[in-house]
């Protein structure tokens, strides 16, 4: 029996799968760590950086879960607080300025849900995200590596480019969410998982996203091998784009995504 | 925690969801506010923008409304109309929620958007419309949304635009996502091309619209008592397990937290508006 939606996000919920840490280690050199949104705080649940992608210097965002109880509950279990958004906001201007390309890992449930993260303006962070990110003059590559989880993982996913890795899930809600509000029952969560059209497969239908990443070799040497090939060359591709043709482009890319009947 | 949620009460307006009548039935001769409890005639609340002449409370307003108060007499005229949502997940009972929505709504969509002039000024109008499934954004809302504002951009014009708002609507899965990155887009657009926008939030203004076009003006305004915020505030508690600070998420805690610039009055927002306009287009205001 081949898997279903549920069972995809089960998968990306477990705390042995490759984080965005594992994905840096494996595929960057000489990685430096950045912190801070040089407003109020660093944000543990937003790891990002610099370091090279082969020959190239890159800047790196990526949600970091974290796998050992005591990682996930330090990183928030990858839910970013409004100053996570503002720090990656930080390093895409730096990369912009430097002319560098942006790389985005993306797993998470979503955007930080508390009183402190609301009266922090958490709307105001992934709305300021989502323009700046249309507008950058550098090549964005967004990945999703496990949970895409509404506007906290768009934040960090209007990109030239956006795959999915092959069990990643990726959703306007989570699925409890769904069930609870629409049916009034959590429990139907594998039902709304299925509703929702999550998985990487649907997506690629849809158009969301250009590549669906094979998990076959996930988190051995030539998995990442072949990832680092696979973003190279993309990125030499849209190195060669001029900034008004890439950011036309990009605008482009979302002007298209939706879905809705013309009537007389 | 089952009982618990029996006893609570609904701490805003989006709880009370379907269940709360839409303040706009002016066949009934009297309106009780419910927020003062005190009757008052309705065409006295009607003169008054729809707000409890007692108590100042504001009642939901329907875009059409809204859109009489707020511009200049048959200075709108609507654009991007024919739009229908379409269901591409096939989701169970969209398509006799959409059924619904036009029927109480008498709207095609949760948006009308269009032209009108304010104080002698034309602009680029958008009024969401609760009636239509409690103003979500599905791709619908998106597209006319960003052809709005790309209208807008082509003749130089700025944008003045009501929000309310649960959200993306989920049941359009992550093509309701997208439109929280198309519409920002629009407004980038908009916004380098040296134009103004305008917003003005009002209750309730949540989710994906509060997190896109709703926080990306120039000027933020927003009506007393509403309900603005990203997260639901129920969904808040029940993650945090602790109550709520008093006046969470609402226009008064957004302005002390310093994420809109004012809070105008719905009689006196027309004044408001035009005057900004005024001072961001160069053209003369009529004396209002």
């Amino acid at each position: 029996m081949s898997k279903t939606a549920y069972d995809c996000v089960k998968i990306v919920r477990g705390n042995d799968r490759p984080t965005s840490i594992d994905l840096i280690k494996g595929m960057f050199t000489e990685f430096v760590e950045l912190h801070g949104d040089r407003r109020y705080a660093d944000d543990a649940a937003v790891i990002g950086g610099v370091g090279y992608l082969g020959e190239r210097p890159v800047t790196v965002i990526g949600i970091e879960k974290g796998h050992t109880v005591k990682e996930r509950a330090f990183r928030r279990f990858g839910a970013p607080m409004p100053e996570g958004y503002r720090k990656a906001l930080r390093l895409m201007k730096q990369a912009e300025k430097f002319g560098r390309p942006v790389i985005c890992f993306v797993d998470t449930s979503g955007a930080y849900c508390g009183v402190d993260a609301e009266e922090r303006g958490q709307g105001e962070a992934v709305a300021e995200n989502l323009v700046t990110m249309m507008g950058l003059k550098v090549p964005v590559i967004s990945i999703i590596i496990g949970e895409g989880g509404s506007g906290g993982a768009l934040a960090l996913a209007v990109a030239d480019r956006v795959w999915m890795f092959e069990n990643a899930v990726y959703s306007v809600i989570s699925p409890e969410g769904c069930a609870a509000i629409l049916w009034k029952d959590a429990a139907c969560a594998p039902e709304a998982a299925e509703s929702l059209k999550i998985t990487a497969k649907d997506s690629l239908k849809f158009g969301i996203i250009e590549e669906m990443i094979s998990e076959n070799n996930l988190g051995k040497p030539e998995f990442y091998q072949e990832l680092k090939t696979k973003i190279e060359s993309e990125l030499s591709e849209l190195s060669g784009l001029s900034v008004e043709e890439l950011t036309q482009k990009r605008y482009m890319r979302f002007r298209s995504l939706g879905r809705f009947e013309r009537s007389e | 925690m089952a009982l618990l949620n029996f006893k609570r009460r609904p701490q805003n307006e989006l709880e009370l969801g379907g269940r709360q009548r839409i303040e706009m039935d002016q066949s009934d001769p009297e309106m009780t506010c419910p927020n003062c409890r005190k009757s008052s005639p309705s065409s006295a609340v009607w003169q008054n923008f729809n707000v409890c002449p007692e108590c100042g409370y504001h009642y939901r307003t329907r875009a059409r409304q809204r859109i009489l108060m707020m511009t200049d007499s048959n200075s709108f005229s609507e654009m991007f109309t024919g739009l229908r949502p379409s269901d591409p997940l096939k989701f169970r009972g969209y398509k006799n929620k959409l059924e619904a929505a036009g029927a109480i709504s008498n709207e095609e969509e949760a948006v009308v958007t269009g032209t009108a002039s304010i104080g002698g000024i034309n602009t680029a109008l958008f009024v969401m419309e609760p009636g239509f499934m409690m103003g979500s954004m599905g791709s619908v809302v998106g597209e006319k949304i960003v052809s709005l504002f790309e209208y807008a951009t082509d003749k130089g014009l700025p944008v003045v635009g009501f929000t309310v708002s649960g959200g993306a609507r989920m049941q359009e899965g992550l093509f309701s996502l997208m439109q929280m990155a198309r519409t920002s887009g629009a407004v980038m657009r908009h916004s380098d091309a040296g134009l103004f926008y305008l917003p003005i939030l009002t209750s309730p203004t949540t989710g994906g619209v509060t997190a896109s076009f709703a926080m990306d003006g120039d000027i933020i305004l927003a009506e007393p008592g509403a309900t603005i915020g990203f997260a639901g505030a129920r969904v808040v508690e029940q993650t945090t397990r602790k109550p709520l600070p008093k006046g969470f998420q609402t226009a008064e805690s957004m302005l002390e937290h310093g994420f809109i610039d004012a809070i105008v009055p719905r009689t006196k927002q027309k004044k408001i508006i035009a005057r900004l306009l005024k001072m961001h287009t160069g053209n003369k205001a009529e004396d209002l």
